[in-house]
């Protein structure tokens, strides 16, 4: 059975282990360590380190395309913000008519605009299951769109990368806008509860650390699950080669298209499960240079590892949030001076220095230096 | 002359109002006669400027205001309105509103507020204020009602006579569709005489109006066409008249203008599409050649093209008072500080991800970070105003309904001029052969002989020069500021992609036609909501021809 594969794997088994003991640990630390201690993990740390781990998740979703199928997409924010979007919704939907206007069934962004009804894509996020399909949905759809249209007509490498970009880019201009239904620039937020409990108690960001967590564990499962079967093995063949893959046989482009709307709704997960915790999504979500940033977290931890994701998400906001919180002009700096470091001289990333599989990669490397353009495209 | 302000005035107005007959004052007038002819053989003796001499004319016109007769008095503003003193408009306004007024010692001034029993007053002549004086002080220059309307039509039409142009012009504009029966006379005289013919179509324009309100059937062949909007007012309200012959004349002309103001509106709207496509075209340009022939994406482009706009604001920093002289010295001077900072990224990074463009990407994203937040520490994140020098300020007017932006015409040609520009280069000189060749066949060229680095530094160098070009005409267009090449990365990538990759002359195919369309979709579509179809247009487009409007051939094209 393809999904059981992973747990036969020594590399999977130690990142769950990781995982569930940093989960079991802040757990612990934040219950039952007495508030004031040195070791007392208090809400807002939990809070934050939920946020970090749906950006673990989101990274995970940028490895499987860019790490095993060689598409470098810079609009993964888009199915990030989509999935984020379609839980705001709910969300706002939850507030009912706590609003400041107090309207039972309108958000107030829509009692401000003057609109009299629900337009009609806001129907039914009152339900947390309907909302919970659409976080897959929305962005699964996005994904098979664009992909189909893409892939079909083999568009790829930076061309692919570019359009993904525009991609984005226009979707962010979109949600600027006031007549979107989607609160504009001040995007969705003011969020009450969920699920029936309050967003602003430490039970329920617990909850949503603990839920992270777990979605974490199983978005990396199906992932790896994936990437070791035939299908991944012809994600792997079609990253190197994919002129060879096609000329064997395979079609390329369905198994490119699979692959992308899985990782587009891991994505919206992600999304779905980092706006309660923040509190609010807005078009900012959307902006080239944020879809950006996860390729760099990516590559900061090590492409084509999975593990290697999730370390470069937790270490790039960790700096991110100490240097915005200490010198906040020096943060741009580091970010841009990581980009380039890391490419110029980490192109394995923090897992390639780990020294894992350090015999695989050199043995990759000759191959590449006997078959120049099979090479290229696999660094690619 | 100011520095005897009293016994002059005083003498000349006694003389002059020996006739207006104030008997009470002989021996003043007496007194004052001596001073002046004692003081006249003062003035004599000095060479007089020519400010006194305009003044001395000035108070003899004013003068004649101050007599009884009503009649004196409407020769006397006909000869202010005639005299082009460049004071009449304002001496003829204070006599509308009863502000021009005379002191007891006879000087003339004009009051400025006339509320309370001591009114602020300022010379007439001169213009300078004198402070408060009481209103037993003053004598007021009183009219009638004819004179009211007489003062009103000369008013409008004081300019006219002026010896400058541009006063003429500027009030031949302000008459259309003001003129009323008094001033009809006087306007079909000055057409006669006017020597610009600019001011005489638009006198003949005013009359015509005038005439067509006053149910002429022949003044409609002469507005027929007219593009300005006042004469479709007077059209629009001839149609709606009682006179049917009128109206359904009027209507036809109406008819006319409207197809014609169509026409000037999709001349307008291809103007700035152009205008916003020339833009394009410099920001993509550069990254034609450094995506385009080099199969290099460079993120920082945006950058570099910010970099050009700040050297424009900081060449007018070091010439203060010669923005114009700054902004030509700007163009080499940001070819060569982005030509410097492209150098500095090909070999500070570049030059390591030969053959990896998609880290490539990353690591130029990097340096446009880095790029960015430099200008915000060291400089400011604030937008910094760049000056727009005088001749490349204001607008050509066509005709009434179409006027071109005249920096917007200058950044057009600048980009035609880079293109044709670069253009040469690659196509006439050793420098294009090289690296056409390194594009087509990197291992044959440098087996030929063709130092391939070389070719690699000095492209990347002309492809970033280029976009600080860009910069410098942007510093014109729009805000400097750190995120100005932010804004542009995104298009410049668009318009590459859409031209085809590795041709020059699709890039500006593609810029032109992706800024007029943009253009053509903004009026029903806004301009996000437009800037949302292309981009969705593009997305496309590249699905149905990947490589673009003019794409690659043999096998180049296969990389």
């Amino acid at each position: 059975m393809w999904l059981t594969r992973p747990f036969s794997e020594r590399s999977t088994l130690i990142f769950l282990g990781v995982l569930l003991a940093a989960l079991l640990l802040v757990t612990a630390l934040h219950l039952a360590v007495p508030r004031g201690h040195p070791l007392h993990v208090t809400a807002y740390t939990v809070n934050l380190l939920g946020k970090y781990l749906s950006y673990a998740l989101l990274a995970v979703a940028v490895d499987l395309v860019w790490g095993y199928l060689g598409i470098l997409s810079l609009g993964h924010g888009a199915f990030f913000a989509l999935g984020g979007y379609a839980m705001g919704m709910y969300l706002m939907r939850q507030i009912g008519d706590r609003g400041v206007y107090g309207h039972p069934e309108l958000p107030d962004f829509m009692v401000f605009l003057n609109w009299d009804s629900l337009p009609w894509y806001w129907l039914g996020f009152d339900m947390a299951g309907f909302a919970l399909l659409m976080v897959l949905l929305a962005p699964g759809a996005l994904a098979l769109v664009f992909g189909f249209l893409a892939f079909r007509s083999r568009v790829t490498g930076v061309y692919l990368s570019i359009i993904t970009q525009a991609l984005t880019f226009a979707l962010m201009l979109a949600f600027f806008r006031n007549e979107m239904g989607f609160g504009g620039n001040n995007g969705l937020t003011d969020f009450r509860d969920i699920l029936g409990f309050s967003l602003r108690s430490d039970a329920t960001r617990l909850g949503l650390f603990l839920a992270t967590g777990v979605a974490l564990a199983l978005g990396y499962v199906l992932c790896r699950a994936i990437v070791a079967s035939k299908l991944g093995r012809v994600c792997v063949a079609t990253r190197d080669a994919e002129a060879r893959t096609r000329f064997l046989g395979y079609r390329v482009e369905r198994v490119q298209l699979f692959v992308f709307v899985v990782s587009a709704m891991l994505a919206g997960v992600a999304g779905a499960l980092y706006v309660p915790q923040v509190g609010i999504i807005n078009p900012s979500e959307f902006s080239p240079i944020f879809s950006i940033e996860i390729v760099l977290w990516v590559a900061l931890g090590g492409r084509a590892t999975l593990y290697g994701a999730v370390i470069g998400a937790l270490l790039v906001n960790y700096a991110k949030t100490v240097f915005t919180g200490v010198m906040p002009d020096a943060w741009l700096f580091a970010l841009g001076a990581l980009f380039v470091l890391v490419t110029v001289f980490l192109p394995r990333g923090v897992a390639g220095l780990l020294g894992y599989r350090v015999k695989r990669l050199k043995r990759r490397r000759q191959d590449e230096e006997d078959t120049p353009t099979a090479g290229r495209e696999a660094t690619a | 002359m100011r520095n005897f302000p009293l016994p002059w005035p005083a003498a000349v107005r006694a003389s002059a109002g020996g006739v207006a007959g104030h008997p009470g004052r002989g021996l003043v007038m007496l007194l004052s006669l001596l001073t002046l002819w004692l003081l006249g053989g003062a003035v004599q003796a000095q060479t007089p400027t020519p400010e006194t001499a305009a003044d001395a004319t000035a108070i003899q016109l004013l003068e004649a205001l101050d007599v009884s007769s009503y009649a004196e008095k409407g020769e006397a503003i006909e000869a202010i309105v005639r005299s082009d003193d460049e004071r009449a408009r304002d001496w003829l306004s204070a006599l509308l509103d009863g502000r021009l007024q005379r002191t007891d010692e006879g000087r003339f001034v004009v009051v400025l507020d006339n509320i309370g029993r001591h009114w602020p007053v300022a010379d007439a002549l001169s213009g300078e204020p004198l402070g408060e004086m009481s209103r037993r002080e003053l004598d007021r220059i009183g009219i009638n009602n004819a004179l009211r309307n007489q003062l009103r039509s000369a008013i409008a039409v004081v300019d006219l006579y002026s010896a400058d142009l541009a006063l003429r012009r500027a009030s031949a504009e302000r008459l259309l569709g003001e003129v009323d029966a008094d001033l009809a006379g006087p306007l079909s005289e000055l057409i006669e005489q006017e020597s610009d013919a600019r001011v005489r179509e638009r006198l003949a324009l005013a009359l015509a109006i005038h005439r067509l309100e006053q149910g002429e059937l022949a003044a409609i062949d002469h507005l027929d066409g007219s593009l300005h909007p006042r004469a479709r007012v007077a059209l629009s309200r001839a149609a709606a008249g009682a006179d049917d012959e009128l109206a359904s004349a009027a209507r036809s002309a109406l008819n006319d203008i409207e197809q014609k103001l169509k026409l000037n509106r999709a001349a307008e709207t291809l103007y700035f599409g152009l205008s916003l496509g020339s833009v394009l075209v410099l920001a993509a340009i550069g990254l034609a050649i450094t995506f385009g022939v080099m199969g290099v994406i460079n993120m920082a482009h945006g950058e570099l093209i910010m970099l050009g706009a700040y050297t424009t604001w900081a060449m007018q920093q070091l010439l203060p008072g010669q923005p114009g002289l700054a902004l030509i010295l700007a163009v080499p001077a940001g070819f060569l500080v982005a030509a410097l900072a492209g150098i500095a990224i090909e070999r500070g990074v570049i030059q390591f991800l030969k053959g990896r463009p998609l880290e490539t990407l990353l690591a130029t994203f990097g340096v446009s970070l880095i790029l960015q937040q430099l200008v915000r520490t060291v400089i400011s994140p604030l937008n910094r105003t760049v000056v727009t020098p005088e001749w490349m300020s204001g607008s050509l007017v066509v005709n009434d309904a179409l006027s071109l932006t005249l920096n917007r015409m200058v950044v057009l040609g600048f980009a035609l001029v880079v293109f044709a520009g670069l253009m040469l280069i690659m196509r006439r000189t050793r420098l294009g052969l090289e690296v056409r060749a390194v594009t087509q066949n990197r291992a044959m060229a440098r087996s030929m002989g063709i130092r391939a680095t070389r070719v690699d530094i000095l492209t990347f160098a002309l492809g970033s020069g280029v976009a600080g070009l860009a910069g410098v005409a942007l510093s014109q267009l729009t805000n400097v500021g750190p995120n100005l090449g932010q804004n542009y990365i995104i298009d410049s990538f668009m318009v590459v992609v859409f031209g085809g990759v590795g041709n020059l002359w699709g890039t500006l195919v593609a810029g032109l036609s992706l800024g007029v369309i943009n253009q053509v979709l903004e009026p029903w579509a806004g301009a996000v909501l437009a800037k949302i179809i292309v981009l969705v247009f593009i997305i496309l487009f590249i699905q149905k021809r990947p490589r673009g409007l003019f794409p690659q051939k043999g096998r180049a094209a296969e990389g």
